[in-house]
């Protein structure tokens, strides 16, 4: 006989049991550690699902402020260009009337010097031209310059017409203070006396007369009474040589004042 | 040479006998249970895990998935009583490479033992998803005239289940007894490999139909609902 029947009944209990123990130990916790598994990774992917979606909102976010900050940024940016540019034309204004302030005070020191060196100039050459002039009479034609010159004043008188004549003689009768002889040096007694003689001469009347030294009268000789005066100088003589020198001056003074006002004209870069 | 492990005997004590099915049986739940229990000992949740782990999960979803596939819409529920039906019998192919072992699946009692418990799971499966009434309707359908076949396709199916298992193993196993007093050499070698390869496909056939049986048992319910689901609202 194939079929052993304490055999059957004992395999199918041991099938059972099998069946049983398998449960226990096999299917059940495979099962539930698959089952695990995928919960955990359900809730990684949802929780991945979810940091994205924070993610993509926080990028949108971040995107958000890049682009208003950037917008900010131009915007200062323009406003600091801005400004930049406008503070540079005021302090190029400002630079400007500095340098043309500069350049002013500088020209009107120029000019004030120009005209105190002119005038040093003018007394310095006034002397020297004495000199040259005493030195040369005394030496060639052994003259003195003071004679020469008071010889020139009273021929002077002589030329004159008859019209400033009377008025002047008219002058000394009705002057209640005596004339007044002012020379640019002390005159000796010779020459007093000759010019004495020679008003007396020459307007007829005998005249009061007073001498004075004036080094301010350029070397000359004038007579005053009354109001009215007859003069000799050199200041004709030296009239040209100022116009001279004045002209070496302002050519020498074009160059320097030019390079002052240079700055503020240049246009800025 | 035995044609039976069932004529191994042990020892005997009236009709109780210890034999050769008995003890292989054994030995064959001892390895799967203490295996099962050893691997699941620590099992990893995680995505990390042991190999001996995966081959597990791998044997079970594999088992879990053709029980799906048959149409059993809760894997699960049948999982314990088929999965161990598969691996039972795919193990007992499978030690048959130890020397001296002979499958209690060769044994008629076995495949017997087996096929009756698959005589009661089916109605038991059957009656638990559709109720006593559900079930037993089952057998008058598509007529009343049809509840002799329906009772002789039950009895016949299983007496199938069992013959046909037996056969295979024994046959194997007696293949290869013979070959090897003819030609000792590698010819039995080449037998055992097609021994196991015909014993893995024995056991997924023998499981398959099981599932297959308890489909039929249970899927009369969840397949009346369909006609009026398909209809339009």
């Amino acid at each position: 006989m194939l079929i052993d029947w304490f055999t059957v009944g004992a395999q199918a209990i041991n099938f059972l049991v099998l069946v049983w123990l398998l449960k226990r130990f096999l299917y059940q916790p495979i099962l539930h550690a698959i089952d695990e598994r995928e919960r955990r990774i359900a809730a990684e992917l949802a929780d991945a699902a979810a940091k994205q979606a924070a993610a993509q909102t926080e990028r949108e976010s971040f995107e958000h402020k890049n682009q208003a900050f950037d917008e900010q940024r131009a915007t200062l940016f323009s406003q600091a260009v801005d400004e930049a540019k406008t503070e540079r034309q005021r302090l190029l204004g400002e630079a400007r009337q500095a340098a043309d302030a500069l350049a002013a005070q500088r020209a009107e020191s120029l000019r004030s010097e120009a005209k105190q060196l002119n005038q040093a100039i003018l007394l310095r050459t006034q002397h020297e031209v004495f000199l040259i002039a005493r030195k040369a009479l005394s030496d060639l034609a052994g003259a003195d310059l003071e004679e020469r010159m008071v010889q020139r004043f009273i021929s002077r008188l002589s030329a004159m017409d008859v019209a400033a004549l009377s008025v002047f003689a008219d002058a000394l009768t009705t002057a209640s203070d005596p004339a007044c002889i002012r020379s640019a040096f002390e005159l000796r007694e010779s020459a007093r006396a000759a010019l004495t003689q020679a008003i007396h001469s020459t307007f007829g009347v005998p005249p009061k007369i007073r001498f004075e030294t004036t080094p301010e009268l350029l070397g000359g000789i004038e007579l005053t009474a009354n109001g009215q005066k007859i003069a000799w100088d050199i200041a004709d003589y030296l009239a040209s040589l100022e116009q001279g020198v004045g002209e070496l001056l302002n050519a020498k003074g074009q160059p320097a004042a030019t390079p002052a006002t240079a700055p503020a004209s240049t246009p800025a870069p | 040479m035995h044609l039976s492990p069932d004529e191994m005997i042990f020892w005997q004590y009236g009709f109780i006998t210890l034999n050769g099915t008995i003890v292989f049986t054994w030995g064959l739940m001892a390895v799967l249970v203490i295996g099962s229990k050893l691997i699941t000992r620590r099992l990893a949740t995680g995505l990390t895990r042991s190999r001996w782990q995966n081959l597990l999960e791998i044997v079970v979803t594999g088992i879990e998935t053709q029980i799906a596939e048959v149409g059993l819409a809760q894997p699960r529920t049948y999982l314990p009583f088929l999965g161990t039906l598969f691996l039972f019998v795919a193990a007992a192919t499978l030690a048959t490479i130890i020397p001296g072992y002979e499958p209690p699946t060769g044994s008629l009692s076995t495949t017997t033992a087996l096929a009756l418990c698959v005589l009661v799971a089916v109605p038991a499966f059957g009656i638990a998803d559709q109720g006593l009434a559900g079930y037993l309707k089952s057998y008058l359908e598509p007529t009343f005239l049809m509840l002799p076949f329906n009772i002789i396709s039950e009895v016949t199916r299983t007496l199938a289940l069992a013959v046909r298992l037996f056969g295979n193993m024994m046959s194997g196993a007696m293949i290869i007894a013979i070959l090897i007093t003819i030609t000792p050499f590698l010819f039995p070698i080449l037998m055992t490999v097609l021994g196991l390869l015909t014993g893995m496909v024995q056991a997924y056939i023998f499981s398959i139909l099981a599932a297959v049986y308890i489909a039929a048992a249970t899927r009369t319910r969840t397949r009346t609902p369909e006609p009026e689901a398909a209809l339009p609202a």
